[in-house]
């Protein structure tokens, strides 16, 4: 953090209150995308793709270390990242729903890994010249590891849209299922305009504009329709979750819930 | 003048040590190789400062890299050093080494070099990409079509 937005947030506990939810979404997103596609390792289509889908979760789960570590620190009541990430039940959650959607088919994983790679982009882009260093650290990271993983997402996309009837049907029903849940990506809220304010996070409004351009470009290299808009009764960045993520934690935090405190 | 001279010796003392610690996945190369180790330098009191970087947020390896740092150090007597995790700037492709390029190409792995990737084995720039992914996080796998073999790829990023 740098030291102006330190000292601002110690001044303001609400501030500091916004911006750990604000690290929290962007770190628990991250962290159940992670999650979802370390679900493929062993399972996916060919051996290429299942290292290809393993790389992402290892970026995905880096870069919510780095973010989890940060929000602990500025709570500042001694979570780390594992008490973070193993001891949260879903409602404290607050990624993003369309993350935690199951992996479905190929076709399905790659559309919802392709629509967050987008949204990524746009956000770290944003936030790699954020007043608070941190986040403008962790962001431009995260940025290069993002538009790798963009190219791998769209070039999927594209294979598989203008691919045979069979790939291409599958991916216009993923897109089209899983199109709700990207009302939630740029629909800014208190937590969003207090960043904004706070110049540690741009206004979503631009962002939103630039993700619907590049949507709608790889959406036509893919010969894919552009679903119509869709009302969204879930906001994963409030903690109000589809059931999916449950059985999600369930999983992942299943050692830590056991065995409190458990060490390899 | 004499005291200037020896802190420099120190660091570069420092820097041919960490030249000696093995990348835990390609241990042909060495951390210093790749551009983890960012900076050595004594502070106005004398006490050592090493700056690593990760190279992926999620490389496993980074903790591995981390304690056999630790650990060189303390072997050579630096066990005051100061180990820094550096996140900015975010480590590039472009920080491995000329000596690195030529370890990883020798041991069959293709360079990050811009243009397109040359076969370890025959020197043909005639390759195409398999997968944009590889057995680790910093490559990409490809494959000759003049001599048919494949290889890795370190990734430019």
């Amino acid at each position: 953090m740098s030291a102006g937005s330190a000292a601002a947030v110690r001044r303001d506990r609400a501030l500091g209150e916004a911006l750990f939810r604000y690290v929290l979404r962007l770190a628990d997103t991250s962290l159940v995308l992670g999650q979802r596609l370390g679900e493929w390792v062993g399972h996916a289509p060919v051996l290429e793709e299942d290292l290809g889908l393993a790389n992402l979760a290892l970026d995905l789960i880096g870069q919510a270390r780095l973010l989890l570590t940060y929000a602990g620190e500025i709570e500042g009541k001694g979570r780390d990242e594992d008490a973070l990430a193993y001891l949260r039940d879903a409602p404290e959650f607050l990624n993003l729903t369309l993350a935690e959607q199951p992996n479905g088919d190929f076709a399905h994983t790659i559309v919802r890994q392709w629509l967050i790679d987008a949204w990524q982009l746009e956000i770290y882009s944003d936030l790699a010249g954020s007043s608070d260093e941190r986040l403008a650290a962790i962001a431009a990271k995260a940025l290069k590891e993002t538009r790798y993983h963009h190219r791998f997402s769209s070039g999927w996309l594209a294979r598989l849209g203008d691919g045979t009837a069979e790939s291409r049907g599958r991916t216009q029903a993923a897109l089209d299922s899983l199109w709700r849940f990207t009302a939630e990506l740029f629909a800014a809220d208190e937590v969003d305009e207090r960043m904004a304010a706070a110049g540690i996070a741009a206004p979503l409004v631009p962002a939103a504009e630039r993700w619907s351009a590049r949507v709608a470009a790889d959406l036509g290299a893919a010969t894919l329709a552009l679903p119509a808009p869709q009302a969204h009764p879930w906001y994963g960045k409030r903690g109000v979750h589809t059931e999916h993520l449950g059985h999600l934690l369930g999983e992942m935090q299943h050692l830590q819930r056991t065995y409190p405190g458990v060490r390899w | 003048m004499s005291g200037a001279a020896q802190s420099l010796g120190v660091e570069q003392q420092v820097w041919q040590l960490l030249a000696a610690v093995p990348d835990p996945e390609i241990p042909v190369v060495s951390i210093v190789d790749l551009g983890i180790v960012r900076y050595v330098r004594r502070d106005s009191v004398g006490r050592l400062h090493v700056g690593i970087t990760p190279t992926y947020s999620g490389c496993p390896a980074t903790a591995v890299i981390r304690s056999a740092t630790r650990a060189a150090l303390d072997a050579a007597g630096h066990a005051d050093a100061l180990l820094e995790e550096v996140l900015a700037p975010a480590w590039s492709s472009d920080w491995v080494t000329p000596a690195g390029h030529a370890r990883l190409a020798a041991f069959g792995i293709a360079p990050p070099a811009a243009g397109p990737a040359r076969c370890p084995r025959c020197g043909s720039a005639a390759t195409e990409r398999i997968s944009e992914f590889g057995s680790t996080p910093c490559k990409a796998h490809y494959r000759c079509t003049e001599c048919r073999e494949p290889f890795d790829r370190f990734k430019c990023i």
